[in-house]
């Protein structure tokens, strides 16, 4: 396993509120490998982006409380990691950008001084020349036209694909191994989108670095990953090769949430999936999807699954594949 | 006279400080009863602006909006009561279109008291079928917006937009803010209302895909003008214009079947320009890959190519 860059084990983050604890993550676990481009999907509220500020340590605390589990980035564990050695880890290890590059970009300073500020806490270098010079690649590595003119623009005078190219730049100023894309063309039109996730798979192949993909849609994810992890309600409830995935979804919610997608063919709409994502304050035992699941068991309702290798390729934490998973 | 809703040739601009905004720009189009006719487009097409000025929240700059016939081309605030009755909407984000501090109920009484639709006795048990409607359960009438999931809440936008028995709802992007899962049920109830009680739909969604599966007929925009109009099956099967086809081809999907639908893979390029400064000749060209001398020049008119097919683009001129 010397090929593993980030191995998530068994995450299980709350998050303290009036009365008691948000029991939101329980029991996440994943892995990326090197140059990896690995996708993370599921639904709002089911908590792809509380995994990643975990790993990126930027979980705000309180009122998040990491209850159990283990971050290892190039084996070394991210939880117990000193301020120092964080920030170290973020300016040279992973990045991260995020749905709405509006709201990411300080709309009181130019590009450029966002940039440079960047690129100087990156390099702890202060030559102004060299500063500029780097700032200007980056903005270049992002097929942003004219970058001097971008880097006196402020956030405003850009649209919304430009920030984001600008907030990409921002991230990857410095050569980074793992980059933590979390819904980077949602808030775009679908032609921006596009291009965006277009620029961060050839930024990836460049420079050799692995990416996780966050996002709401299976379209996405199917174009731009190799390998996906499905998520709900704070589990990871199935992992595969994203081909395997698409062609042979296992579990009832990966299935349910592949038929209520809008197909281009307008084959029409599945009904959806009955009932509502649970309240975290007092989730389901056992499964976390057993109360909307068509096929609940028993089982399902007292033990909580474990993922079960179905394949080589293909693992599933649902009781209606393998014996394992009772265990 | 079998149209719901025709507009013809509208117009709107806007004033602003850095100048005029054409927003919409030689707008055509009807719609039948029973039919969802589907407006896409991406941010800033003016998809928003069309439907805001049928619905008369916007006095148009030019062109005629036609109800069954009769001429509505006026302001909000001139229209008969009777009209607005017949026309209503429901918007994107029902967290900001449902007031928090009235209960469900209190907010589907607004248009029955305002229209006098129903007597005081039979209010209470037209909140409850107007609920059902929407397959949400009565209990629902004592709660508060914020009690409800976002899909909730847009199931009592809809019930609201029906208190007046309408034969036209505008939905403006109502899934957009939605999980696919909690999509998925909204559009199977709007279908299912529609059957049962014949209206005329105005969908307007940026999503392709969502759009093959609930319109009749589609028109997409840009830029304010509509560059083509055709019946769905047509529109997704066989798309002319270059940006139609480069927009088609941008949409991540989620199986082989959809993939083997597509345009060839057509790389976006560009931006969409400002409406401010709009670009001459076809406001596409900059983009287009097809564009040639004359696309810079002069700006194509809309044509039929086929019956009920129409095409703004110089590549299907005479």
């Amino acid at each position: 396993m010397q090929d593993v860059l980030l191995d998530v084990q068994n995450l299980v983050v709350h998050f303290r509120v009036y009365g008691g604890y948000l029991k939101v993550l329980d029991g996440v676990t994943l892995q990326v490998r090197r140059q990896e481009r690995v996708g993370l999907v599921g639904e709002t509220g089911c908590g792809k982006t509380t995994t990643m500020k975990t790993i990126m340590g930027i979980l705000p605390k309180p009122p998040g409380v990491v209850r159990g589990g283990r971050i290892l980035f190039k084996g070394r564990d991210v939880l117990s990691m000193r301020p120092q050695e964080l920030e170290h880890l973020r300016r040279s290890g992973i990045s991260m950008i995020f749905q709405d590059p509006t709201a990411a970009l300080n709309p009181v300073f130019t590009v450029g001084e966002q940039l440079e500020d960047a690129i100087r806490y990156a390099l702890g270098r202060r030559d102004h020349a060299s500063v500029r010079e780097v700032a200007l690649s980056a903005l270049q590595s992002v097929a942003l036209p004219d970058p001097p003119r971008i880097l006196e623009s402020y956030p405003v005078q850009l649209s919304g694909g430009m920030r984001q190219r600008v907030c990409i730049a921002l991230a990857l100023a410095y050569p980074k191994e793992l980059l933590i894309a979390d819904e980077p063309g949602t808030s775009l039109d679908v032609t921006i989108q596009d291009q965006i996730l277009r620029l961060i798979h050839r930024l990836a192949e460049e420079r050799k670095m692995a990416v996780i993909l966050i996002s709401h849609s299976l379209g996405v994810i199917r174009e731009w990953t190799e390998r996906v992890y499905v998520m709900y309600a704070g589990t990871i409830v199935e992992e595969a090769k994203t081909g395997e995935l698409f062609a042979r979804p296992l579990h009832p919610y990966t299935g349910a949430l592949m038929r209520c997608v809008p197909k281009l063919t307008g084959t029409g709409i599945a009904e959806g999936i009955p009932g509502r994502i649970p309240d975290y304050f007092d989730p389901p035992a056992g499964c976390r999807f057993h109360p909307r699941c068509p096929h609940c068991m028993d089982i399902c309702r007292q033990r909580k699954p474990q993922l079960f290798p179905v394949d080589e390729n293909h693992r599933v934490a649902c009781f209606l594949f393998g014996r394992n998973s009772r265990g | 006279m079998d149209e719901l809703l025709v507009v013809e040739g509208l117009r709107k601009f806007f004033a602003t400080s850095r100048g005029i905004v054409r927003a919409v720009q030689d707008v055509s189009f009807a719609i039948r009863p029973g039919e969802t006719f589907g407006l896409v487009g991406e941010s800033g097409s003016g998809k928003s602006t069309v439907a805001y000025t049928v619905m008369g929240m916007y006095r148009p700059s030019g062109g005629r909006i036609l109800f069954r016939g009769q001429d509505i081309t006026m302001p909000h605030a001139r229209r008969p009561l009777a009209l607005k009755k017949e026309l209503q909407i429901v918007f994107q984000d029902p967290g900001s279109s449902l007031n928090p501090r009235r209960s469900i109920r209190e907010i589907l009484e607004l248009p029955l008291r305002v229209h006098r639709l129903v007597d005081g006795r039979r209010l209470r048990e037209r909140v409850e079928e107007l609920l059902n409607i929407v397959e949400l359960p009565p209990d629902y009438a004592e709660k508060y917006p914020r009690a409800l999931g976002g899909g909730e809440k847009q199931m009592v936008a809809i019930a609201r937009a029906l208190a007046t028995e309408p034969s036209l709802l505008v939905l403006d992007e109502p899934t957009s803010a939605l999980d696919v899962s909690i999509q998925a049920k909204i559009i199977n109830t709007l279908v299912r209302i529609q059957k049962e009680r014949h209206l005329g739909y105005l969908f307007i969604t940026h999503d392709l895909s969502l759009m093959r599966n609930i319109a009749h007929r589609v028109a997409i925009m840009y830029l304010g003008r509509i560059m083509e109009l055709a019946p769905a099956q047509v529109f997704f099967e066989r798309p002319l214009h270059p940006y139609t086809q480069m927009l088609l081809s941008s949409i991540p999907v989620i199986s082989e079947e959809e993939e083997r639908l597509k345009p060839a893979k057509i790389v976006s390029t560009g931006e969409i320009p400002s409406p401010v400064n709009l670009p001459p000749g076809c406001v596409f060209h900059p983009r287009c890959r097809e564009a040639w001398e004359v696309c810079r020049r002069e700006e194509p008119g809309m044509r039929e190519v086929e019956v009920g097919h129409l095409v703004r683009c110089h590549l299907y001129g005479a």
